[in-house]
């Protein structure tokens, strides 16, 4: 068994609410040192499964193991496993610094010891200086960093972060992200992660779990996660997709070959072994080129432009009637199709893939 | 207070407001002016002086008095702590067991005091002792007391108690501290604004109490209100005004402390 280069292993785990369930036999192998990231929108059940592995919540079935050893009964207290919490919980009635010691005075380690430790870390978050502060007079992103230090002083064999980024304002949050990603490869400790921001998600993991209702819909790389989406849900949380209904001709292991609208074959990577019939072909925004109409993928009308900064988004529409929209960089060289001309859209061989419901 | 209806437009409503204002406090003022009077009379102002004041401390009435005040304190201190802790614990009980049943009946039979009629809390009471045999005397005082104020410690720590979310004391379990621990090193000392609160608040209600205390005291047994309210009896003296006035003052202090504590709690959150 190569249990122990995995820090955490969820295996199997349901959680029921009631007759709500809340994580439908839920399997995830996190590794040492990884940056894992838990992606999914809102009430998904990645907050769920961050309480189950800290202890707060108990697991209906199914087992959570930390380096191979079962947490099964254990209570947070016990768990070598630490958090930071979305509204962060500093102690408001002590220092930051007492707040940073508050885990390695109750792991028995000396007052002199926590105190050089605490010190130690409060330098690695770059707030030594405010050691003497109370939380209340830090601003959001100290006390953010307060919390980090907090839950790291202890040197937990995992870290479990939620949303710690959500409360901060957006300039913030991006210069934080970097931070953070720079301290778990210092650090060494395999950090879980949960957002629902893509963005975030992609930028700072070394591996995602995309998850939707209490099920994990796909693990992988970032790239992975983008490019080879295993389903139509995954293709639309992450980033922006078109999802064109098209025909299915053949299927022959990994390759497809379509029918899309208007008649033109097309050749695409599929993401799993499907019936001939109908499928989602997923085409990403930036990896549709224009050309002149007649012989390219597509054709279709231009019906809108939106300014984006980097980029500029043009809304099309096919002659069947469906709509998509294409990204074209913001340079001095792009020429922008006008409302109302009809354009030729190719789509990126390789890029767009045939998808599962 | 731009609003259609504005109180202060209803006809009549300067008089209700005055004759409000001079029922409630007309008599207290009354009672602390003349504490200081001079003469013997409690009618005729015969000038400004302390003699009442000092009459209070080394007058022939002084002793018992002095015995009154200090069961009153014995059982007013005594009465506080037992309450606050039991609110106390109430109140945790209450805010972080989640939904269980009888939760509602819980909270019902914590604030009942408030609701039944006083004088049928005393004559239960007063029955209760002598049912089970206890002997009437200063811990019986004490027993009632401490039922009574209950409810007056819970509402500040209870409400306190809400305002603290349970992610404190999940932190602290996070970072190892037993559930004891989390209790007495985190949740405890962001509750004390409001248990100080409802300890004073405690603590003047029991010193101020009087129907209960004189159905459930035993002979010859005073607390403060009592032995006054023994003396009116015989008469009004001028030294009952100098008492009264010294425990109102008394009252507006911790009423006041209680409040100014519970709002600094509240403005740290
Ligand atoms: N104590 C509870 N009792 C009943 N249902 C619950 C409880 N806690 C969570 N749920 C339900 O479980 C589901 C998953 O909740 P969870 O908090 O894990 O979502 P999430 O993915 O963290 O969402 P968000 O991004 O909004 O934080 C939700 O539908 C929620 O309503
Ligand atoms: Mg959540």
């Amino acid at each position: 068994m190569a249990s122990q280069d995995i820090a955490v292993s969820v295996d199997q785990v349901v959680k029921h609410y009631g007759n709500f369930t809340a994580l439908h036999g839920v399997s995830l192998d996190i590794r040492e040192s990884e940056f894992f990231t838990l992606l999914g929108p809102s009430g998904c059940g990645k907050t769920t499964l961050l309480r189950a592995i800290a202890g707060f919540e108990s697991v209906s079935e199914g087992h959570i193991l930390l380096k191979g050893e079962d947490l099964t009964g254990l209570p947070p207290h016990q768990r070598p496993v630490n958090t930071v919490f979305q509204q962060y919980a500093l102690f408001p009635h002590m220092t930051v610094l007492e707040n940073v010691m508050f885990g390695l005075l109750r792991k028995g380690w000396s007052k002199v010891e926590a105190v050089r430790r605490g010190q130690d870390v409060l330098d690695l978050v770059q707030l030594a200086e405010f050691a003497k502060r109370k939380p209340t007079q830090l601003s959001g992103g100290q006390q953010q960093r307060v919390a980090l230090a907090r839950a790291l002083a202890p040197r937990p064999e995992v870290l479990l972060l939620d949303e710690p980024l959500s409360a901060l304002d957006l300039k913030l949050r991006q210069s934080v992200r970097s931070e953070l990603k720079a301290l778990q490869r210092e650090t060494g400790i395999a950090f879980i992660f949960v957002t629902h921001d893509q963005e975030e998600a992609l930028t700072m993991s070394d591996r995602i779990a995309v998850m939707s209702n209490g099920r994990v819909q796909q693990i992988g790389s970032p790239k992975e996660i983008y490019e080879a989406p295993v389903n139509r849900f995954v293709a639309d949380f992450v980033g922006e997709t078109n999802l064109l209904d098209v025909e299915i001709a053949s299927i022959d292991g990994g390759t497809a070959s379509v029918v899309l609208p208007g008649g033109t074959p097309f050749t695409c990577p599929a993401a799993t072994v499907l019936d001939p019939g109908r499928g989602h072909l997923s085409a990403r925004p930036e990896r549709i080129r224009i050309t002149a109409p007649g012989d390219a993928h597509l054709d279709a009308v231009v019906t809108g432009h939106t300014y984006l900064g980097t980029d500029i988004q043009l809304q099309v529409r096919l002659s069947d009637g469906e709509v998509m929209s294409v990204r074209l960089q913001n340079s001095e060289t792009t020429s922008v199709p006008e409302v109302g001309q009809t354009i030729g859209l190719q789509l990126e061989e390789g890029a767009a893939r045939l998808l599962a419901d | 207070m731009a609003s259609v209806t504005d109180l202060r437009r209803f006809p009549g409503f300067l008089a209700i407001t005055l004759t409000c204002l001079v029922v409630l406090y007309a008599p207290l003022i009354v009672v602390a002016v003349y504490s200081f009077n001079a003469s013997t009379s409690i009618t005729n102002w015969g000038g400004f002086s302390l003699t009442w004041y000092v009459d209070v401390f080394t007058g022939p009435d002084a002793p018992k008095f002095q015995r009154a005040a200090i069961n009153s304190l014995i059982i007013a201190v005594c009465a506080a702590v037992a309450a606050t802790s039991i609110a106390t614990a109430a109140a945790v009980a209450m805010t972080r067991a989640g939904r269980f049943k009888g939760k509602t009946l819980s909270f019902a039979l914590i604030n009942l005091p408030l609701m039944v009629p006083e004088v049928v809390t005393a004559v239960a009471s007063l029955v209760f002792f002598s049912a089970i045999g206890f002997t009437t005397g200063l811990l019986t005082i004490l027993v009632a007391h401490i039922v009574f104020c209950i409810p007056f410690a819970y509402l500040p720590i209870s409400a306190r108690m809400q305002s603290i979310p349970d992610t404190y004391e999940q932190a602290a379990m996070d970072l190892y501290a037993t559930p004891r621990q989390a209790f007495t090193m985190v949740l405890l000392p962001l509750m004390t604004p409001g248990i100080l609160s409802g300890f004073l608040l405690a603590f003047i209600i029991s010193l101020d109490d009087f129907l209960i205390t004189n159905f459930v005291k035993g002979a010859g047994v005073e607390t403060l209100p009592t032995a006054i309210f023994g003396s009116v009896k015989q008469g009004i003296k001028p030294n009952i005004m100098a008492i009264s006035t010294l425990m109102l003052g008394v009252s507006i202090v911790f009423v006041s402390l209680s409040w100014l504590i519970g709002r600094t709690g509240q403005n740290k959150k």
